[in-house]
């Protein structure tokens, strides 16, 4: 499965031949791809965040934003440069270190699972061996600076909330872990680009949500509960917290947060799209498409052709499970923290522990079809 | 100096710095909070110097046990707790400071001792296994260490029931403690009113 475009390479050999040694050509390439997947993931946010505005508005039969721009577009923009522009205020009672270090230890985590989300055969920046377990590392990270946010605040409702978000993401990491654990026994492999060409034999017809039924439903409701989306958003529940971690943040500490939390619920879409919708493939296989057009697999025209699908199949798959994440949030009511810890413990950590056996049972019985 | 040594280096100097001035606020500053913090930060770079031996499998695995595991449950201990209360001054404290220098002295020769004794390079360190490492613990665990694996898990497990048995004294028809017979309603309905000693 060596097709594809290999953007690294072709920039490599580019540069090679204005006479620069190839450890520089690589370190001129080095911040690209993390520049590109940066912004990619922002201007992520700006559209995530403007659909929340709207369908947030269509379920509440009102309007949304209207006026920044056609069809209120540019809202999200004006949100940020608030944001950008306000007082930074650490409250006088608060530690400061610990204050400002919170978001920071939120957000770079969410951000660098980045490493590890391929758009393409060749277009993700790292793929690294342990692939997606270099994300189940990294997002347990994150309680930490929640944890630390709600405890520098100095405000009980704060400390509150970021205990609770440590409660729930403890609890929901380990039936998110199993899931996953039963996508990888199927793949024979860590690594998301081998999770996705594993699903790339018959189109939509391999993809793992047919295999793996029972584990979709496990992890995106753990992502969601991960995320703190509604219905487990208990840790910034607004009746009972203010706020929860974030009532004291104001201004770009804030937006920190807020940035995190977002692209979190991107991030989250574009796994449970790698690990159960086939990540970038097309519903229909390319290489029949291409054959049925009489078309080499390996033709320049191709390979562009089949990465720009590869990226819209991706995103496109990814808003679809953000669109049903924000109807989710705007049209359930938030569980209790005894049933949220119910939900985990009780139900999906036996769900998925089964679920994992069935997969075990199903791989050594029917290799051909469950990744012998 | 090739370039990738030259940043493999500044990376290994700079996690180590951060190791050892971590290690040493973890036991040397007064807030506890600083503390269990900077234990985090201990842990995270202890990580970052298995990513720099090529055992990536094993630096999340730390990531995971013992930054998102470990280090959490202890800052959530310590912020469930954190009360304000003075310790009891000590009498003897100058003779005790002595005996735990000679300790750590004594520990830190022989930790010298061992350095300097041991022979630390591998026979050939061109072969290492990187990406595979993963498939070769899975067959250590389930071959020559299973027993040690097992036994690690009835160790936890054990932990785990204790601190049941801590948890829920309701569970048990006598205190552990002292014995008494328990009040068999639920835990959060302490013995003593709730309302009444409200200073």
């Amino acid at each position: 499965m060596e097709y594809g475009l290999d953007l690294e390479y072709s920039f490599n050999e580019f540069l090679k031949g204005f006479g620069l040694s190839s450890e520089i050509a690589h370190i001129i390439w080095l911040p690209l791809p993390m520049l590109l997947v940066l912004v990619a993931a922002v201007v992520g946010v700006l559209v995530t965040v403007w659909l929340e505005r709207k369908i947030s508005a269509a379920a509440q039969q009102r309007i949304g934003p209207e006026y920044a721009g056609a069809l209120g577009v540019l809202q999200p923009i004006a949100d940020g440069l608030k944001l950008l522009v306000k007082e930074d205020i650490i409250p006088a009672k608060a530690d400061g270190i610990l204050f400002t270090a919170g978001p920071i230890l939120v957000l770079v985590p969410v951000i660098l699972s980045w490493l590890i989300v391929p758009f393409g055969q060749n277009l993700l920046i790292s793929n690294v061996g342990i692939g997606i377990f270099l994300w189940i590392a990294l997002s347990s990270i994150q309680p930490i600076g929640l944890l630390m946010s709600g405890y520098a605040s100095n405000n009980k409702y704060s400390l509150l909330g970021g205990l609770r978000a440590a409660a729930q993401s403890i609890s929901y990491e380990i039936p998110l872990a199993l899931s996953v654990l039963a996508v990888v026994l199927m793949t024979n492999s860590l690594s998301t680009i081998d999770i996705v060409n594993q699903q790339s034999g018959a189109g939509i017809l391999s993809w793992n949500i047919w295999r793996q039924p029972v584990g979709f439903i496990v992890f995106w409701i753990c992502a969601l509960a991960e995320c703190e989306r509604l219905p487990f958003d208990l840790p910034e529940a607004e009746e009972e917290l203010v706020a929860g971690y974030q009532t004291e943040y104001a201004g770009m500490k804030f937006a920190l947060f807020y940035l995190g939390s977002y692209i979190n619920l991107i991030l989250s879409a574009l796994l449970v799209s790698i690990l159960y919708l086939g990540g970038w493939g097309f519903p229909i296989p390319v290489e029949l498409i291409a054959k049925f057009l009489n078309l080499p697999i390996n033709a320049p025209f191709i390979q562009v052709f089949t990465a720009s699908i590869g990226i819209v199949m991706t995103v496109l798959k990814a808003y679809l499970l953000v669109f049903i994440a924000i109807l989710l949030r705007w049209t359930t009511p938030r569980v209790r923290i005894d049933q949220l810890l119910d939900l985990g413990w009780k139900f999906l950590l036996p769900i998925s522990l089964a679920n994992l056996l069935i997969t075990a049972g199903l791989k050594l019985a029917f290799p051909q079809f469950f990744g012998g | 100096m090739s370039i990738a040594i030259t940043t493999q280096f500044i990376c290994f100097t700079v996690l180590s710095l951060v190791v050892i001035i971590g290690a040493l606020g973890v036991v040397l500053l007064e807030s506890i909070v600083y503390s269990a913090f900077l234990l985090g930060g201990v842990f995270m770079s202890v990580a970052g110097l298995y990513l720099l031996l090529n055992a990536s499998f094993v630096a999340a695995a730390q990531v995971l046990v013992y930054v998102g595991a470990v280090n959490v449950l202890i800052i959530f201990a310590i912020m469930l707790v954190n009360k304000k209360e003075d310790l009891k001054p000590i009498n003897d404290i100058k003779s005790r400071r002595v005996i735990s220098t000679s300790i750590c002295l004594t520990l830190l020769s022989l930790l010298i001792r061992v350095d300097l004794t041991n022979v630390w390079s591998l026979s050939s360190p061109q072969n290492s296994i990187g990406e595979e490492s993963t498939i070769r613990i899975g067959e250590h665990l389930f071959s020559d260490y299973l027993l040690p694996f097992e036994v690690a898990s009835v160790l936890l497990l054990m932990a785990m029931i204790g601190a049941i048995v801590l948890a829920r004294r309701d569970v048990m028809s006598k205190d552990i403690s002292t014995g008494l017979p328990v009040d068999q309603e639920l835990i959060e309905k302490s013995s003593e009113p709730l309302l009444t000693n409200k200073n």
